[in-house]
């Protein structure tokens, strides 16, 4: 029984616990939310242009899309965060003055999550019935605004919860943030957990963070089975019968 | 009299190749304002080819296209396509959109009504078409019936000069087929021109004004429905009658 008191003195130290979570709620929660959002919208604005260059009639717009999506999906995300973090902070530094590494963090998080949302909304365009576009050219739109008005919007709309998916991950992999040395009021629920822990010996701070991330994470899982489920089986639907078609018009007679 | 603003088209001489393959071989099709021409023909012989080329979705390598006596074929493909309204085998209707907005979306964009101009012209358009109820469902909630009357509400919408029709009945079920033909003769009658590529002898021979029998390609016949259905001179035709009748 010693082994099992020993672990939950490591792992369940309430006081320890109850020392780091206001600090969470106040510092770590809304940086980790700053972060992940930030770069989640970012990231989706990269993703659009890149969807874009990747179907684009253009081969040079198509091989840098490639290339970027190769690279950064390539990478092991702590080594983007540094080599962006520490690579181009001195560049910004020099031209800002500002010394916080933050930006820094919010640009390595927006490159990496555009290279996946780029494929993710890549596949979801690819994947709309190519009757689609053609009717909307029939109808006398050019290529593009058929694109825009009608092919683009369905792909989105189908990625929806690959693009929930990819939110979760930047909520995770904000955390790797803390390889950059954030100032104390910017650090996120990690390394407030992290900080925590060093000081105390304990491990009862890394439970805490644990447990605000999957508050965040699991409802959002939760919410990509609802969306996806609702739009496989798509919205309860009634329909009738086709009887009121023999009657339209002079034709049913001939 | 006719309802409709229709107008002369013609194909001369169309040749078409995706590669080595040769689809169509010096296609002639003349349709007289306020007629119906129906294209017949096996699988794979190019009628559904030939309709996307002489509305420009797809560009011929060789030959032209006249409307009115015109040849179209330096205008704006964009443009042209406003004048002559296509239906699908797939309906093509927009899933994302309501059945008043698969209509609207063009009268704004393209026609450039207001939203409330727009609307109401989709209804009256669905109204003809005995739909005005469904205006706010999605196509999805529709039967096929109703889907391709849409589609061909969509179309007229625009004031084409020239209706399409793509195999429009071959996706429906038996029973929804009816309907939509019905829809189709009246615009026939109603004196819209009409290019009517179609496995529905039936409607062929009764409702069209020429038929044209394609295989492989070329016309191998073409005339008044009475002829060809009841007299055919080629033996390909006749095989082709055989199979189907």
């Amino acid at each position: 029984m010693d082994i099992l008191n020993q672990l939950a003195d490591t792992f369940f130290d309430w006081e320890a616990m109850g020392q780091v979570i206001p600090k969470m709620f106040a510092i770590g929660l809304p940086n980790t939310l700053i972060l992940a959002v930030t770069s989640g919208i970012i990231g989706t604005a990269i993703g659009m242009l890149l969807a874009l260059m990747g179907i684009s009639r253009n081969a040079a717009a198509r091989w840098i899309a490639r290339i970027y999506t190769d690279i950064l999906r390539g990478l092991p995300p702590v080594l983007t965060i540094l080599v962006i973090g520490f690579g181009f902070g001195p560049v910004i530094r020099e031209l800002t003055g500002s010394t916080s590494p933050y930006p820094m963090a919010i640009a390595a998080l927006s490159l990496m999550s555009g290279a996946y949302i780029g494929e993710i909304f890549r596949s979801g365009i690819q994947s709309v019935d190519k009757g689609q576009l053609e009717a909307t050219r029939a109808l006398g739109f050019s290529y593009g605004s058929s694109m825009r008005l009608v092919v683009v919007p369905q792909g989105i709309r189908r990625v929806l919860p690959a693009l929930v998916n990819q939110f979760i991950a930047l909520i995770k992999e904000s955390s790797l943030v803390f390889m950059l040395g954030l100032l104390a009021t910017e650090r996120e629920i990690f390394q407030i957990g992290k900080d925590a822990a060093a000081n105390s010996g304990n491990l009862s701070p890394y439970v805490a963070a644990a447990i605000f991330y999957l508050a965040l994470t699991i409802p959002l899982t939760h919410f990509v089975n609802w969306i996806d489920a609702r739009m496989r089986a798509g919205r309860p639907e009634k329909k009738e019968p086709d009887e009121a078609a023999a009657v339209v018009g002079k034709g049913a007679q001939a | 009299m006719s309802e409709f603003a229709s107008g002369t088209l013609s194909a001369k001489n169309i040749h078409l190749s995706f590669g080595s393959n040769h689809v169509l071989r010096g296609i002639d099709l003349h349709v007289e304002k306020g007629t119906t021409a129906s294209v017949i023909g096996p699988s794979g012989s190019g009628k559904s080819t030939l309709l996307r080329v002489m509305n420009r979705l797809i560009e011929p390598d060789q030959g032209d296209i006249l409307l009115d006596g015109r040849s179209v074929l330096k205008d704006n493909p964009d443009e042209l396509r406003r004048r002559i309204g296509m239906v699908f085998q797939q309906f093509n209707l927009f899933p994302h959109k309501t059945v008043a907005e698969n209509i609207s979306l063009a009268l704004r964009k393209l026609r450039g009504m207001s939203k409330e101009e727009a609307r109401d012209e989709a209804l009256a358009q669905l109204d003809l078409v005995g739909l005005k109820h469904k205006a706010d469902a999605r196509p999805a909630n529709l039967s096929g019936g109703q889907q391709q009357r849409v589609a061909i509400a969509r179309a007229l919408a625009m004031k084409p000069e020239v209706m399409f029709f793509d195999e429009a009945t071959s996706a429906l079920d038996p029973e929804l087929v009816k309907g939509v033909l019905a829809l189709m003769t009246d615009l026939a009658q109603g004196g819209m021109t009409m290019v009517v590529v179609t496995h529905e002898m039936g409607f062929s021979r009764n409702v069209s004004d020429i038929v044209t029998f394609m295989d492989a390609g070329v016309v191998v016949e073409s005339g008044p429905p009475e002829q060809l259905f009841t007299d055919p001179k080629t033996e390909r035709l006749q095989g082709f009658l055989s199979d189907v009748l």
